[in-house]
């Protein structure tokens, strides 16, 4: 946003004081995340501030990060799996679009939050100085802690389905278990890619309220949530992975059911597509912050 | 190390009004796509257009469409000075504070500071309603800077300072408006910048805790940090600051010791309306020992405003001083149309209860408080006046003309019809419509059922 530079006083029995130069700036500006990081209290207060609020005055409270996907699930069951008969890589159909449906909430939802997080926080970014990137950072925190009550609820599926008698379906544990953390990773990342810019952008052009579910919704055909991966023609399959949320999807369905062999070539494509809309989703924010105080 | 805190420079802030291509963005604003890509689209179009007079014309709208909040701004601090910022609305003390506090960047010339700078441009920014007083300091806290140690570790003194520790647990938004403010304020005060710098946060709120604040502030003004405080309350001005800078449209227009850049403020026609502060200079002596401070309309909020809402309450103040007891005083106000009409007059002790209560009043500071109720004036322009006297004893002080007012008539009674109503009162009389025809059953008009009784 501004310039800022530390100059060492001249002075040896001074301490260090901190000079902060303040002047019209142009072009792109440096990430500074040494500063982010000196403000790391202030993204978990206020991403713990987004957790404690968001349920606050609802009859069914924190039921609600496991009731979406569940229900989403119910739905794709009957319509897809049973109606339609999409095949299911040999898992029971819930099994398979639960799995899915986890990573794809939680980047809906940071998707979402995120987008809409400098124009909601308006009051503060034009009466307060802190680095901008921490509101979109904690709006898509907060979304890890709907993903792990969510999760609890996939262990409970899968033991289910284990024990239940005519059951077909095993758990399996694989080591490929070890790289959920990392597929975990991938979706808040591109999340975050994606929310940064999408945030920058709500400042300037309302529209982006308009256009976020659409993205999410047109996002969700992309992304092999109800259907496998395995559906998209082979020629295809790396077109198909420029949407990193194909590489998240099915790594955790790897992951976590040991279906198929390891999603590798989506998975390069997907976490390089990924890191690219990170990375330039951070200089773009940048470069817009320093506007968005007069412009919010 | 130099004994500078704060050295701006030519310090220059660019707004760009209206709907338009180019670097800067407007204020208070924001385009759509389709505006975006339309002015895009037909910008080749004005470029072929542009002959001589459609060239001057385009000069003349780019000029109109910029404004500098603040231009060719310098000055300095010293390092512990208390520096007071006075000016009207508008004339550019709060994009200063801006500037100085990061939150926006200048358009042209720098500042530098020396020391890490707090701000304070609101108090309890950020404050979220559902959570709980306890739950709202640590997010403010962090939110101005503070460390969560650092936090923890004030958290009793704030939560004493702030008087609401029975409600600690409480979601705020059940919270009085003077409870809220108290909190807020209360984790602002223990913040411990060596810059600090103030906008005007102390114009809320009931006057123990203006006096609460005021008395904070005076501490950290001792402390020997360095303070910059914007304030339209001229007594504050003058009891915390050595120095002040006037501005006026956005340049620094006089800088000098407190009493006289205020004496400058109120003197050059500067001052905002909604408030009219006294200084020593323009009390008669015949008026001791009554000594006028303050006047003040305020809105509903307890901002000091220069309109306030006919549907919405509003308040005036007089804040006054006693140097000594005086029997049978009552302090009251002229209420005039801007045509010089009466439209009231009233005293604080026109109460039975409260004339027997203040038969005398002694020495000391008051504030006589007048609630307008809503709906009551009608829109337009209007004149209060102050009286102090004791009935066919002494008249101590009486400006006729102390400030004006206008009233703001959306949503009054009536208003669907876009025409002025006569007279300086707009109540929302009830009405009742008496009529044969049953309710509920929309008469038929075209078979004429309606006249047909």
């Amino acid at each position: 946003m501004t310039q800022t530079s530390l100059q060492s006083s001249t002075a040896p029995s001074q301490p260090q004081e901190m000079v902060l130069f303040l002047r019209p700036s142009r072009g792109w500006a440096a990430l500074n995340l040494k500063e982010l990081w000196h403000f790391r209290e202030l993204i978990y207060f206020l991403t713990w501030r987004d957790v404690k609020v968001r349920y606050k005055q609802t009859a069914l409270g924190a039921a609600w990060a496991i009731l979406q996907p569940f229900l989403t699930m119910v739905v794709f069951t009957i319509f897809f799996g049973r109606l339609a008969k999409v095949p299911s890589d040999n898992v029971p159909y819930p099994i398979f679009s639960y799995t899915a449906l986890l990573p794809w909430g939680l980047f809906t939802k940071a998707l979402t939050d995120a987008g809409r997080s400098l124009v909601a926080n308006r009051a503060m970014i034009t009466k307060i100085y802190f680095p901008r990137l921490a509101i979109p950072i904690a709006s898509v925190l907060g979304g890890l802690v709907d993903f792990a009550l969510a999760f609890v609820v996939l262990i409970g599926m899968m033991l289910y389905y284990n024990f239940a008698p005519g059951s077909d379906y095993h758990i399996a544990v694989t080591p490929a278990l070890a790289t959920l953390p990392l597929f975990l990773l991938l979706s808040v990342v591109t999340a975050l890619g994606v929310g940064l810019w999408l945030s920058a952008l709500n400042v300037l052009y309302r529209d982006i309220n308009y256009v976020l579910p659409f993205i999410t919704q047109f996002w969700l055909f992309i992304t092999p949530v109800a259907y496998p991966a395995s559906m998209v023609p082979g020629r295809w399959q790396l077109l198909y992975a420029l949407n990193p949320m194909a590489g998240v999807v099915e790594g955790f369905r790897w992951a976590l059911l040991g279906t198929q062999s390891a999603p590798g070539p989506i998975l390069a494509v997907s976490t390089t597509i990924a890191i690219l809309i990170l990375v330039t989703g951070l200089f773009y924010f940048r470069r817009m912050e320093r506007t968005f105080a007069d412009t919010v | 190390m130099s004994d500078i805190a704060i050295r701006v420079e030519d310090l220059g802030k660019v707004y760009r009004l209206g709907a338009g291509v180019g670097g800067l963005r407007p204020r208070q604003d924001y385009r759509t796509l389709r505006e975006t890509l339309t002015s895009k689209l037909s910008a080749p179009f004005r470029r072929l257009a542009n002959n001589g007079y459609e060239k001057n014309r385009q000069l003349q709208a780019a000029e109109d469409e910029y404004i500098w909040a603040l231009r060719n701004v310098s000055f300095s601090v010293r390092k512990g000075q208390v520096i007071g910022v006075i000016g009207r609305n508008g004339a550019g003390k709060s994009t200063l504070l801006k500037i100085l506090s990061r939150i926006t960047e200048p358009s042209e010339g720098y500042a530098e500071v020396h020391g890490r700078v707090g701000s304070l441009l609101e108090v309890g920014t950020g404050f979220h309603p559902e959570l709980t007083g306890r739950e709202n300091i640590y997010l403010n806290g962090a939110i101005l800077g503070m460390k969560r140690a650092e936090i923890e570790r004030k958290f009793d003194e704030i939560v004493d300072f702030s008087g609401v520790e029975k409600f600690i647990d409480t979601p705020v938004k059940r919270y009085s408006s003077g409870m809220y403010l108290r909190l807020a304020f209360a984790v602002a005060a223990h913040l411990e910048p060596e810059i600090l710098v103030v906008d005007e946060v102390l114009a809320v709120g009931d006057a123990e805790f203006q006096r609460k604040c005021l008395g904070k502030m005076s501490d950290v003004a001792h402390e020997g940090r360095t303070v910059l405080f914007v304030s339209h309350n001229m007594s504050a001005i003058l009891h915390l600051t050595e120095e002040a800078i006037v501005l006026e449209r956005g340049s620094l227009v006089y800088r000098a010791a407190a009493p006289e850049a205020v004496d400058y403020y109120m003197s050059s026609g500067l001052a905002k309306i909604g408030e009219r502060i006294w200084i020593s200079d323009e009390i008669p002596e015949s008026a001791a020992p009554f000594r006028p401070l303050a006047m003040r309309v305020k809105n509903r909020q307890g901002q000091v405003v220069d309109t306030i809402r006919s549907t919405e309450p509003a308040t005036i103040e007089v804040e006054y001083a006693l140097d000594d007891t005086i029997v049978g005083l009552r302090v009251g106000l002229y209420l005039t149309t801007a045509r010089g009409e009466y439209v009231l007059a009233s005293f604080d002790t026109d109460d039975m209860v409260q004339f027997e209560r203040y038969r005398a009043r002694p020495a000391g500071r008051y504030i006589s408080r007048c609630a307008l109720p809503p709906d009551f004036l009608n829109e337009g322009r209007y004149i209060l006046g102050i009286n102090a006297s004791s009935y066919r004893i002494r008249r101590y002080f009486q400006e006729e003309q102390a400030l004006t007012f206008n009233v703001d008539g959306t949503d009054a009674p009536g208003s669907q019809w876009l025409e002025a109503r006569l007279g300086p009162v707009r109540p929302r009389l009830v009405w009742q419509i008496e009529g044969d025809a049953s309710l509920g059953i929309v008469p038929d008009m075209d078979e004429g059922h309606f006249y047909d009784r």
